[in-house]
């Protein structure tokens, strides 16, 4: 197991974890991970790989302060969120963008709506730039004509897009995706990886400033060559892997069944 | 000499399972009770505190549930009015006659109409038509976790979902109740007029007007804001306050009903008590 904080770079810390057990969020009772130790630093590009059921959402819920970790500290951009005042805590969320899994989008609001929402919320009083922020934004899912429509009208894939625009009108510093790959045919999925490199080396809607990234996934092999760091989760545990080496670490069970190809898991 | 059966049960000890199942629904009962007031209070407390924060987004919400909760109910509350000013007139004409004092028919509107029947009317049909509502719309939020995504956009679920419930019913709700109440006095002479009872429409207003004290207004007010501010703080606990999964939302939507006709019949207790000592 390497450690993650021996990461070559010395950019600032966004988010840090000590010691932090992991609650599964259907289950309150339960723990999905145990004695996590994450740090991730600006401009980093996270991968984590485990199988169904190994704790992927929980972890994410926990790392963005959505979800109250049952033991340890976790803080995002030096600051615990369950601990600070509400204008801490919504000054830090406004740092932090999260594309959850199937988008969970507001039902009763059109995408555009959805979209439009944080930016309204947060920012009312800048209605000139608005529209134009939102078309923008709309755009960047190039799904403009379904705008108008409410989330139930487009496929669970289509509403992540809009998911993933809502995320960036913030204009966030990190962003956590939770497993935007599953279930994709092959170009939706190169959709998905190609904007996620966008993103990672600056895009225009960020102002060409580079996006912290944190995606979860069953199978790495799609991150292979884009993410720059991989951990795993296995039997509990977040296992970083070395940074230099990364999907090439060997004797790592759980990693080679993450990239294998999955036609290969089926016994003959 | 062999002692009867009922002796024997009345001496026999209040079966454990019967001890453990009404503690039980006590510590249930009061577990609910506290979880509402704490819901409640946490409510205020947001309205107080983002008052005026992203107005570009409560405004439309808050009039969204005030018309859901007054405006979208004028059909209904009119075929209500004219059936509550029918039932009472129906009910009490022939007796005011009968005795000779149908001048007493302002008076008995008044107590029946205007501080009885019309606001427990008025909240049971916002209780069907808005509060069973928001108990699906906010369970089914919860359950597709819609509350997460507002959490990590920074917007407050209490300040985005509850706030604009809790102000547009409450406020709904009285101007539903002066709707209903309106329309019954104006149905009643409606109905006597009807039944040929020798009243002019100046004689029956004077009758309201001298019934009315300036008590009844505030009460009035008072009543109905408790009574919106009961049902929608209890219909959106039940929809948001615990997890659920899509298939509790009929459950929670069953509790929430009946725990709002609890509440309102409690309320309207107190306010009786509070017209008789005043």
């Amino acid at each position: 197991m390497a450690s993650s904080d021996n990461s070559p770079q010395l950019s600032p810390v966004v988010l840090e974890m000590h010691n932090v057990s992991v609650p599964t969020a259907r289950e309150p009772a339960g723990v999905a991970l145990e004695g996590v130790e994450w740090i991730v630093r600006r401009d980093e590009y996270w991968a984590i790989g485990g199988l169904s059921r190994s704790g992927k959402s929980d972890l994410l819920a926990v790392a963005a302060g959505l979800l109250r970790p049952v033991s340890g500290e976790s803080k995002l951009f030096g600051t615990d969120l369950f601990t600070c005042n509400e204008a801490e805590q919504i000054a830090v969320r406004r740092r932090v963008g999260f594309v959850f899994d199937g988008g969970q989008l507001l039902h009763d609001l059109t995408l555009e709506e959805n979209v439009a929402l944080p930016l309204l919320y947060h920012l009312p009083s800048d209605e000139k730039g608005l529209a134009e922020r939102v078309q923008a934004l709309v755009a960047l899912t190039d799904l403009e004509p379904w705008a108008g429509r409410h989330p139930a009208d487009l496929s669970r894939n289509w509403q992540q897009r809009f998911g993933l625009a809502r995320a960036l009108a913030l204009q966030p510093e990190l962003l956590f995706l939770d497993d935007p790959l599953s279930g994709l045919d092959p170009r939706d999925a190169g959709w998905w990886i190609e904007i996620l490199a966008k993103l990672a080396a600056g895009h225009a809607l960020l102002d060409n400033r580079p996006l912290t990234l944190v995606v979860t996934g069953n199978d790495l092999r799609p991150w292979r060559g884009r993410a720059r760091r991989f951990a795993l989760l296995q039997d509990r545990n977040f296992i970083a892997l070395d940074a230099q080496s990364g999907l090439d670490s060997g004797g790592q069970p759980a990693l080679d069944e993450l990239l294998r190809p999955w036609h290969a898991s089926i016994p003959s | 000499m062999p002692e009867s059966d009922t002796a024997l049960i009345w001496r026999a000890p209040f079966p454990r399972s019967y001890v453990n199942f009404l503690g039980h629904k006590l510590l249930r009962f009061l577990g609910t009770v506290q979880g509402l007031v704490a819901f409640l209070l946490i409510t205020l407390g947001v309205l107080g505190t983002n008052f005026r924060v992203a107005r570009p987004v409560i405004r439309p919400l808050l009039l969204k549930h005030l018309a859901r909760a007054g405006l979208y109910l004028l059909p209904m509350t009119t075929f209500l009015a004219l059936a509550l000013g029918l039932v009472v007139i129906g009910q009490t004409v022939s007796q005011l006659t009968r005795f000779g004092v149908t001048q007493l028919l302002g008076t008995v509107m008044v107590s029946a109409i205007v501080r009885e029947l019309g606001p427990l009317l008025a909240a049971g049909l916002v209780l069907c038509r808005a509060g069973a509502a928001n108990v699906v719309e906010l369970g089914t939020a919860r359950a597709q976790g819609e509350v997460e995504s507002l959490e990590s956009l920074g917007i407050d679920p209490i300040h985005y979902l509850v706030v604009p419930r809790v102000v547009g019913m409450a406020v709904g709700m009285f101007a539903l109740t002066v709707y209903l109440i309106i329309g019954s006095i104006l149905s009643g002479y409606l109905w006597a007029f009807a039944q040929d009872v020798p009243l002019r429409p100046g004689d029956y207003f004077r009758q309201l007007a001298e019934a009315l004290n300036g008590l009844d207004f505030l009460l009035l007010a008072a009543k109905t804001f408790a009574f919106g501010t009961a049902i929608s703080v209890i219909t959106c606990y039940h929809g948001l306050a615990q997890p659920l999964a899509l298939s509790g939302v009929s459950r929670a939507t069953v509790r929430a009903v009946g725990q709002s006709l609890i509440a309102c019949a409690i309320i309207d207790a107190v306010f009786i008590i509070v017209y008789l000592v005043a």
